[in-house]
């Protein structure tokens, strides 16, 4: 099928398979999937502009239908999601700032590309080590519990700073937290994820859990909301710029929206802990593909 | 506990073939009657083009996301929630 937007031909088929793959990720992780979906739309012949704007158009329907799903489960947590983008939005436009300062410095890609498989590394290996604790503690003791949290000691310091306003977030089962600590974290995120020039969920969904003490299918939906706007701010933006083919973003989204509900109902069936542990996985994947794309000079995304 | 995991599965594959039916057939629609249209609006005007194609991706989500679960609930099925 032609795709005259973005001047290529690529089977609808593969288009659909790609976004039936990111969207279960997507629904089961809540993340946006965009390391992965965008060298699979690279390796299709779209030129890279394209990849990362048409990525974010149809990562914006995948979100809506997962995060709809996750809602109905009681997974989202709309008061924190719509505190959190604040921050985040904010924190976005740090990070592209901190981009454009490396340019006129130079060697931009491989800052950027070596600090994102830091991070990834980190959360990957912290995200592995506090899963496996969580899943022991619970066959220890005999937990009849969905999740446990096997390091709480960021959380407790967190939920112990007493700064004004405090609030309250009944859906992720928060008493009390600062609303400067919720900020900070959505600013934190996303100035990674500007920085990094990626949607950030891979970075949000271990930090709502860790930091700000959410329980981990709450976080994974509430992750989900967030990109919805965050993914559709940048289609907007890149969209006027001429970096998103909609018809190729609709194709995908047709195998997105289903692989999303498949992962976002998967989730009933996996305690949280072993979604972590899965989840664990992802951001290797991504540091893996970050190593090949500096080590062999291709553009990955 | 069997028996309500078999429900379930079963309740949740009727509703995926129903949206994938209805999720492919809006995608034709698109492509037959607006594709060409799209095309035209990104080389000539930019910034409709933009507004269209979050309003589209965001139509396609919701909407049908809609559409199958009044679908599923005509059809006698719990849904899983």
């Amino acid at each position: 099928m032609e795709f005259p937007i973005a001047g290529v031909t690529i089977s609808p088929l593969a288009l659909v398979g790609i976004g039936f793959l990111v969207g279960i990720l997507g629904g089961f992780f809540g993340v946006g999937g965009g390391f992965i979906a965008g060298p699979l739309l690279f390796w299709t012949g779209v030129p890279t502009n394209i990849v990362v704007g048409t990525d974010l158009a149809h990562m914006t329907g995948k979100s809506i239908v997962a995060s709809n799903r996750h809602r109905s489960l009681g997974h989202v947590d709309l008061k924190l999601g719509v505190v959190m983008v604040t921050g985040t939005i904010i924190g976005v436009e740090i990070g592209a700032q901190l981009i454009e300062l490396l340019e006129d410095m130079g060697n931009v890609d491989q800052v950027v590309g070596i600090s994102y498989v830091i991070i990834l590394i980190l959360i990957s290996a912290f995200t592995a080590w506090e899963s496996i604790r969580a899943i022991r503690m619970i066959q220890a003791e005999k937990l009849a519990v969905k999740d446990v949290i096997a390091f709480q000691n960021i959380t407790k310091r967190m939920h112990g700073i007493r700064l004004w306003p405090m609030v309250s977030f009944p859906g992720s089962g928060i008493a009390s937290v600062s609303l400067w600590v919720v900020l900070g974290v959505g600013l934190l995120s996303g100035i990674l994820a500007g920085f990094l020039g990626v949607g950030g969920g891979f970075i949000r969904m271990p930090l709502l859990v860790y930091v700000i003490g959410v329980p981990t299918h709450v976080a994974v939906g509430t992750d989900l909301f967030e990109i919805v706007f965050s993914s559709g701010f940048g289609t907007l933006t890149h969209a006027l710029k001429g970096n998103v083919d909609i018809l190729i973003a609709l194709v995908m989204h047709t195998g997105a929206a289903i692989g999303a509900q498949i992962g976002a109902v998967s989730t009933r069936f996996f305690a949280g802990p072993r979604i972590r542990l899965l989840f664990s996985a992802l951001p290797l994947i991504g540091a893996i593909l970050v190593i090949i794309r500096l080590a062999t000079g291709t553009e990955g995304h | 506990m069997q028996v309500e995991t078999r429900k379930v599965i079963r309740n949740f594959i009727i509703e995926l073939v129903v949206y994938g039916f209805l999720v492919i057939a809006y995608f034709l629609l698109i492509l037959q009657s607006i594709g060409d249209w799209l095309t035209s609006l990104y080389f000539n005007n930019l910034t409709v083009y933009a507004i269209m194609a979050l309003v589209l991706i965001v139509i396609q989500a919701v909407v049908l996301e809609k559409v199958t679960a009044f679908l599923v609930e005509r059809l006698g099925l719990e849904r899983l929630e």
